[in-house]
């Protein structure tokens, strides 16, 4: 993947691409997405690929003029407009599935495609979501993934969570990242979606972990109901994290959105 | 100089194992430790302290705002300076303060300060904290990112509301309001002195600075480590070319212990300290800073939230805590030494002393209290006479105001009415 900037009318946007095919766009989640995600890998075998960072996000600038659910949702459309894209397929994983569900519910002849892989946006008594915004960095991997063990190890890459020059690091991208997803999920990552979702007309494919302890498998289903025709695919042994756990799987369940 | 004993109400009955079956004294603690039984004793003990300081010569009586925190029982400070305002003749009541962006709309902290102002006199010395992360984010919901943002957006609204003696509309991102008109409206004017207690921020030096409030360190890690944060301050006041570089520009919180002498201090006071220290001040990081909460300058600043030390407060000793400059304690005179270093060390003008701390009971905090009143703090009225005239920054009562509870005896009601 290859990281490049877009001008739009708030800020210059970051984003990947790579691949070749039809036009796809990623919205990533809470956490970001680095250009060696192993889903983006594998969805460019199939696709073209174009995975934007939300301002705040990675090495992007910060955009103050986007506050609530409303200016997000509109940012990512002047996003795909300043890509020039039309009727791309609409992925999004946790955080940006619960923004492509907005811009599909928002604008409903522009999006015939959807692919929510574990999206926030619903919010559900019996199954809390649990609150990112106080879990320590060492405390993430249990949250995350099916395989503890395995997944901490893919998400840190062998760093030290606990280790003084990595937390200071931490703490800075955790401020721009968190700062500014924290506008749409703190301090419950809900936003009135479940209003709007009859509006969506896309053919839309859920994705879900079968044990998501984030994200409960539980929200799958009341997505499912809330989106007429749409269909979903729970993939086992896996949590969250889909992109890193399990991104062949992920890949081929999206594929159905092809053509 | 102006003196506060402020009092932070802390819970004194957590367990011994408090720190190892729960995560948090603070957003998520066990309610079920608190027990409002109990708590009738300490609020009425708490009040009883307040007031019983107001009469030893202290200028002022503090108090501030928490929330789901059991060393803080305080969720509303304006109701214990209310309780305050009846029962205190003369002293200051420094609510230290509100944090404005929690009040919905925040015009409420303007009607609540003046209706203190007027009940009191014009003895009111206001605060306006943008709230610890704990507070503000985690109880209260605030969006880190944008508290701030909603802070400054209240300030205005609240000080317009102040000063502008007509209706005016407001319309604000996070406030729209079509009448503000508050009534009653405070005593002083343009309107009662604010300090803003701060953590390190860059841009909250500056926003005290543009609006001649007095900046407040209230720390509980003491004078050696607040040294660094206060020179970052009055560093910033000299770089904007402040018209003045007074000591009442700033203020700072201490935990005071005062007995014969240092060996008593220790004797008395140590357990209900390391209580404090060890118990009251066991936060789950995770709560300490939400994301978004600091910005990105004061992170890269370097200053570490106070509530998350690198390596905890735990296991903190007696001797930790006097050799770090946590407490000033021991004998009247060791008392008066480091509290000359500390006001000449930070320059500042207001010192809040914390002389309650963690279980005290309230004979030891009397007895701590007089001894400072009469033989420490005496000594230290005049540490920078150059400013003395400086009344910027503390309220100005009315001369002449009334005594609460002055009714004409029953038998005089007849003829009073003409009946």
């Amino acid at each position: 993947m290859e990281a490049k900037t877009v001008t739009t009318p708030h800020v210059p946007v970051r984003y990947f691409e790579g691949g070749k095919g039809e036009p796809l766009v990623f919205l990533h989640g809470a956490g970001g997405v680095m250009a060696n995600d192993p889903l983006l890998g594998k969805l460019a075998e199939k696709f073209h690929v174009y995975a934007p960072l939300l301002p705040g996000y990675g090495d992007s600038q910060e955009c103050g003029a986007l506050r609530d659910m409303l200016d997000f949702t509109l940012h990512t459309w002047d996003v795909i407009d300043a890509l020039k894209l039309k009727n791309p397929i609409l992925v999004g994983h946790s955080m940006g599935g619960m923004m492509a569900a907005e811009m599909a519910a928002v604008a409903p002849h522009d999006v015939t495609r959807l692919g929510l892989i574990a999206p926030a946006g619903l919010w559900l008594d019996e199954y809390p979501i649990p609150d990112l915004f106080s879990t320590m960095p060492f405390e993430f991997p249990a949250l995350m993934f099916h395989d503890v063990e395995k997944g901490a190890a893919l998400m840190t890459a062998g760093v030290s969570l606990d280790d003084p020059e990595w937390l200071k690091g931490f703490l800075v991208s955790n401020a721009r990242q968190l700062g500014m997803a924290g506008r749409i999920l703190f301090p419950i990552p809900e936003r009135g979606l479940s209003t709007r979702l009859y509006r969506i007309k896309a053919k839309t494919l859920l994705v879900w972990g079968d044990s998501d302890k984030v994200v409960a498998p539980a929200y799958a289903q009341a997505f499912k109901q809330g989106i007429a025709g749409s269909e979903l695919v729970v993939i086992p042994e896996a949590g969250h994290l889909l992109n890193f756990e399990k991104p062949d799987q992920t890949a081929a369940a999206l594929e159905r959105l092809a053509g | 100089m102006k003196f506060t004993w402020f009092n932070l109400m802390p819970w004194p009955y957590l367990p011994d194992d408090f720190r190892e079956k729960n995560r948090s004294v603070w957003v998520d603690i066990d309610s079920r430790l608190f027990d409002p039984v109990r708590g009738h004793e300490v609020y009425n003990n708490h009040l009883d302290l307040l007031e019983y300081a107001s009469t030893l010569g202290f200028d002022g009586i503090g108090c501030n705002e928490h929330h789901q925190n059991a060393y803080g029982l305080m969720p509303s400070p304006n109701l214990i300076a209310a309780s305050l305002a009846r029962r205190t003749k003369d002293v200051a009541l420094v609510v230290l303060g509100n944090s404005i962006a929690l009040y919905n709309p925040p015009i409420r902290v303007a009607e609540e300060f003046a209706m203190l102002d007027c009940v009191s006199g014009g003895r009111l010395v206001g605060g306006f904290p943008v709230g610890t992360s704990m507070d503000t984010n985690f109880c209260y919901g605030q969006i880190p990112s944008l508290t701030r943002e909603k802070y400054l957006e209240a300030h205005d609204l609240i000080i317009k509301a102040w000063r502008e003696p007509d209706p005016f509309a407001f319309n604000g991102r996070y406030t729209k309001l079509r009448h503000v008109n508050i009534w009653p409206r405070p005593i002083q004017k343009p309107n009662p002195p604010i300090h803003i207690p701060g953590g390190g921020s860059v841009a909250t030096y500056d926003f005290c600075i543009d609006h001649t409030y007095s900046y407040s360190y209230l720390s509980f890690t003491g004078y050696i480590r607040g040294k660094a944060l206060m020179d970052g301050y009055w560093d910033q006041v000299a770089k904007r070319n402040a018209p003045d570089s007074s000591p009442y520009r700033a203020g700072f919180a201490q935990t005071i212990c005062v007995a014969d002498t240092d060996e008593e201090a220790e004797r008395l006071y140590k357990d209900h300290v390391l209580y404090f220290y060890n118990r009251c001040l066991h936060v789950y990081p995770g709560f300490a800073d939400a994301p978004g909460y600091r910005t990105i300058k004061t992170i890269q600043s370097g200053a570490l939230s106070q509530y998350a030390p690198v390596r905890g407060f735990s296991n903190l000793t007696w001797k930790d805590l006097i050799e770090g400059g946590h407490i000033i304690a021991g004998s009247p005179e060791t008392v008066r030494q480091r509290m000359e270093e500390m006001i000449k060390g930070l320059r500042v003008g207001n010192v809040f002393g914390l002389f309650h701390v963690g279980n005290m009971p309230k004979e030891k905090c009397m007895y701590s209290t007089k001894l400072f009143a009469e033989k420490v703090m005496p000594k230290l009225r005049n540490m920078f006479p150059d400013y003395a005239d400086d009344d910027r920054f503390w309220c100005k009562p009315l001369a002449k105001r009334v005594t609460p509870g002055d009714l004409p005896a029953e038998r005089d009601v007849p003829q009073l009415v003409g009946a």
